[in-house]
């Protein structure tokens, strides 16, 4: 039924694949399918990773464990083009590559936190302790600091208007034709992310089912002498 | 049930503290000390100090004060305390009990903190009880994230560097927030300046206090 459902997501990912790499022309204005379409791709993999953390609280099935890091990766990962992508785009609209704008510092924060859900991750041995804790610490730090992200930019650019601050969508006047490719884009790379995602995690299960055979055969083996 | 608990719990809290003396007296020199470095590398550098870096400075001294005030609430204590506390009371008492615990802690150490930074570097601030209520907010809100980060980092092996890596993007929203009031409060700006800020601080607190006490009974029975 996984196996299913996983080719179908492969098969609707593969075709959407295209939709934005179509786009691809020389104005910078292009960027927003994959700047802001990547941004909105990554919140979507982390809020997935924060409801499998949920999951797996309620029921400790190692499976939920595994979903919800292979969403934060996928969604660091996604985060990381991100800022990549933006990096570009601000050194030819705003002539830098890095400007002190509180959206930068914000996803840095971001992205710090979710380094930091993978260090705590390699730190615990155990694995269904690992797992809990992560958990814990993927939903707290979700609640503690996320919705911060969203309106701390807001408030500062609310206090200081027209200096700095990120000009958002209106400023580039978004008509329907972007948005036409705009939401696909969004749901495209969103879908490459799940995909990637469940690539990893199938590679996963498949490696445990693989060790738990091996320690099956060397135990019988034992036994046999 | 639950108040009469929390209370006892808050009691034993502050007697240990009271008997292992040399905790909190590491603690305070450890404030003193930081705020004496950060005093003698001004004086050698002959640089003056502007309001914005006392300002800065007093807050990442009270951050790092913070961090090592409240890492031992989990880390210190040892694993049989720690399983007769399962057994006589309930995780959200516990919880709710270490972070009021450490937000009077916090609130003690940040107004010692305070008192050293303006004997040593001259007091800039203007609006001086905005001041003090902004610090009062930062320390409750510094004790209500970092205990349960705490709680988090006492379980893995390298605890003491993970409350930091933790703990620091975690806080860091709500640092700049700090440090944006208090910002005002030298200044003397208008209060309503800050309202918005107040509120969302407010919020900040409630939120992680909340997801705390939900969370902390997953978290404390796994060793």
């Amino acid at each position: 039924m996984l196996g299913i459902a996983l080719i179908y997501y492969v098969i609707i990912a593969g075709i959407l694949m295209d939709v934005p790499k179509l786009a691809i022309l020389h104005e910078t204005i292009r960027n927003l399918f994959f700047h802001v379409a990547i941004w909105f791709a990554m919140f979507i993999l982390l809020i997935v990773s924060l409801v499998y953390s949920i999951k797996y609280l309620k029921k400790s099935h190692e499976y939920y464990d595994i979903v919800a890091s292979e969403f934060a990766l996928m969604g660091i990962f996604f985060g990381l083009i991100g800022i990549t992508t933006g990096s570009v785009w601000a050194r030819f609209t705003w002539g830098d590559w890095w400007v002190n704008d509180p959206k930068l510092n914000a996803t840095t924060i971001a992205l710090l936190i979710y380094l930091a859900y993978f260090v705590l991750r390699s730190s615990i041995a155990d694995e269904q302790q690992r797992g809990r804790i992560s958990a814990v610490y993927n939903i707290f730090s979700f609640a503690a600091a996320v919705p911060l992200i969203f309106i701390l930019p807001r408030l500062t650019d609310s206090l200081h208007p027209g200096n700095g601050g990120n000009p958002g969508f209106s400023a580039y006047d978004l008509d329907s034709s972007l948005r036409l490719v705009f939401y696909p884009a969004v749901v495209g790379w969103t879908l490459i992310g799940v995909w990637f995602a469940t690539l990893r995690i199938r590679t996963k299960k498949v490696r445990t089912i693989i060790e738990d055979h091996q320690a099956q055969d060397t135990f019988s083996g034992s036994t046999n002498k | 049930m639950l108040i009469k608990e929390i209370r006892a719990l808050i009691h034993k809290e502050i007697l240990f503290e009271w008997r292992m003396k040399y905790a909190l007296s590491g603690i305070l020199l450890y404030l003193t000390s930081s705020v004496f470095v950060v005093y003698i590398v001004f004086e050698l550098g002959k640089a003056p100090i502007t309001p914005t870096t006392w300002n800065v400075l007093l807050w990442v001294v009270m951050l790092f004060v913070a961090t090592n005030a409240t890492a031992k609430s989990f880390i210190q204590e040892s694993r049989e305390r720690l399983l007769y506390y399962y057994t006589i009371a309930s995780p959200e008492s516990v919880m709710i009990s270490k972070i009021l615990f450490n937000g009077l802690l916090m609130t003690f150490l940040v107004i010692g903190g305070c008192a050293i930074f303006m004997i040593l570097l001259g007091n800039p601030v203007q609006d001086m009880e905005l001041f003090m209520v902004n610090l009062i907010i930062g320390a409750i809100g510094f004790a209500a994230s970092f205990t349960m980060i705490s709680g988090i980092a006492s379980k893995a092996t390298n605890s003491s560097t993970l409350m930091a890596i933790l703990g620091f993007p975690i806080i860091l929203p709500m640092l700049l927030l700090l440090i944006k009031v208090s910002g005002a409060a030298i200044d003397g700006l208008d209060r309503s300046v800050s309202y918005d800020e107040l509120m969302t601080l407010a919020a900040i607190i409630i939120i992680s206090i909340t997801t705390s006490v939900i969370l902390f009974p997953y978290l404390w029975r796994s060793n």
